[in-house]
């Protein structure tokens, strides 16, 4: 049954991923990552990750990819206008950039260094004490250092976010 | 199939319907009270001629909204603007799915519990479904290829982010008395108090958050008819218009079936049955959406994103931190 799941939902997700690449208006491109977010918002519940399928439907479907659609309606991109006015030679950044991103994920998948504590967090230890509880002990603990790392990255990015936009006024 | 779940998907099914039935059925009824109510309160009549009372004239509204002709704009984005009164309705009335209504009952010797799903994570589902929401106005809006829609859903989508922060953020205080995201939890802990006790300010950011959050009167700036024709819902008619509109009932209720849930004791209460009690607070928070709407006018755009931003969100924030020095010092 999971698996079943797993390869339907899977193939929206990257139906709607490719979709997304090849969609030249830039309203139906925010739809489709819309669809890709939400796709793996299932893939986290199929997991058990109830906690972070919410978080993700909360964060990138709900308030993040309402932003970019709001730009986008804002500022009232068209599609072709778009791609005249961008630069000539952007295949090529794009295509090795995309091949860097590529070496660095299997890199990551590969690597024993970056994988996580292994038959420690089982489906039936994560059910005993509650997903939301284990997370939150885990992050104030274990994690600390990243999870403030990450908090004043978010805080220097909302500081220059206002900077930006305090040179315009 | 074996018997057990067998059994489980007959009773699922059996509170599926019963709660979308009863949540379809108060829409109409709504409709009908929001004009009646808001007439008596401006010393009117509203519909009189339709049943005693005018009691059927929702569905002699239905009636006629179902027989209008369907019109879809030439050059508007045809998907786009069929699916976004789906993508509106169907948020809405998801939400309902881990509302608690009612205590444990026992039937043939059977338990059952009174709500579609307790899930760990209720709250966080609430918000995640409610988030999804914006998107079928904001769909709306652009699929229309109207200036007026395309405004209204631009409004729309900015209000509504504005104010999903508060309206989280007014629960956190809640869910930290709590202890716990699931909705069955938080309603068990208030049976002895209800937490608008221990969480006024918390209650009063929720109901002011609440109302931007489903574009009702004062906050009704995406469909403000006065400025921009109708909003997001200028190019739709016939049934697709009366799926907004029943988004919006639907939203509202399930907006108040929150606060019934967070603040005020679920479906605890004396003498009467849980079900009853649940209804009877619905029905209050209801009549409040339409009492503010009778009462106050609609705020001018940079007040409500003063008020949002600048008024809401520090004194959720200020809520959170009283609510955590509180439980510190009591230990």
């Amino acid at each position: 049954m999971e698996s079943y799941l797993f390869y339907i939902v899977g193939t929206i997700a990257v139906l709607a991923a490719v979709y997304l690449i090849f969609e030249r208006n830039p309203v139906f491109c925010a739809l489709y990552l819309i669809q890709t977010m939400v796709c793996i918002a299932v893939l986290y519940i199929l997991l058990e990750a109830q906690f972070i399928a919410a978080v993700q439907m909360i964060v990138y479907a709900g308030a993040i990819m309402v932003l970019f659609l709001f730009v986008i309606m804002l500022l009232n991109i068209k599609g072709d206008e778009e791609s005249k006015r961008s630069f000539p030679f952007r295949k090529i950044p794009a295509i090795l950039m995309g091949i860097g991103l590529l070496t660095v994920i299997c890199i990551i998948l590969k690597s024993k260094l970056l994988q996580g504590k292994q038959d420690v967090y089982t489906v039936a230890h994560i059910e005993s004490l509650g997903n939301t509880q284990l997370i939150g002990n885990l992050l104030f603990t274990d994690y600390l250092l990243p999870f403030e790392i990450t908090s004043i990255l978010l805080f220097v990015a909302a500081i220059g976010a206002i900077m930006l936009a305090k040179r315009k006024l | 199939m074996n018997k057990e779940l067998f059994i489980f998907i007959i009773i699922a099914s059996v509170k599926v319907l019963l709660v979308f039935g009863a949540v379809q059925f108060m829409v109409i009824a709504m409709i009908w009270l929001e004009r009646k109510i808001m007439a008596h309160m401006q010393v009117r009549l509203g519909p009189m001629r339709v049943g005693p009372h005018g009691l059927l004239q929702p569905i002699a509204d239905g009636i006629k909204l179902l027989f209008k002709e369907d019109i879809i704009p030439q050059k508007a984005s045809k998907f786009l603007f069929i699916l976004a009164p789906i993508m509106t309705v169907v948020p809405a009335l998801v939400t309902f799915a881990v509302i608690p209504f009612g205590d444990t009952i026992t039937i043939f010797g059977r338990s059952i519990d009174l709500v579609i799903t307790d899930i760990n994570v209720g709250f966080l589902y609430v918000f995640a479904v409610s988030s999804l929401g914006i998107y079928g106005i904001v769909m709306a809006g652009w699929a229309s290829n109207n200036k007026y829609s395309l405004l209204g859903g631009i409004r729309s989508s900015a209000q509504m982010i504005s104010y999903e922060l508060t309206l989280g953020l007014s629960l956190i205080g809640v869910v930290m008395l709590t202890g716990s995201l699931s909705l069955v939890d938080v309603v068990n802990e208030q049976s002895t108090l209800w937490n608008i006790v221990m969480q006024p300010l918390g209650f009063f950011i929720y109901a002011a958050s609440a109302i931007a959050e489903v574009n009702r009167c004062p906050f009704d700036l995406p469909e403000a008819e006065t400025e921009l024709v109708a909003g997001y819902h200028t190019e739709y008619s016939s049934m697709k218009f009366a799926t907004f509109f029943m988004a919006e009932y639907a939203n509202m209720i399930s907006v108040s079936a929150i606060a019934v849930t967070f603040f005020l004791g679920g479906w605890q209460g004396p003498f009467l049955p849980p079900v009853v009690w649940f209804m009877i607070k619905l029905s209050a928070c209801l009549f409040f959406f339409i009492w503010i709407r009778s009462t106050y006018p609609r705020l001018r755009y940079d007040q409500l994103m003063y008020f949002g931003w600048k008024f809401l969100l520090p004194l959720s924030l200020l809520n959170i931190l009283i609510t955590g020095l509180i439980m510190v010092i009591k230990g």
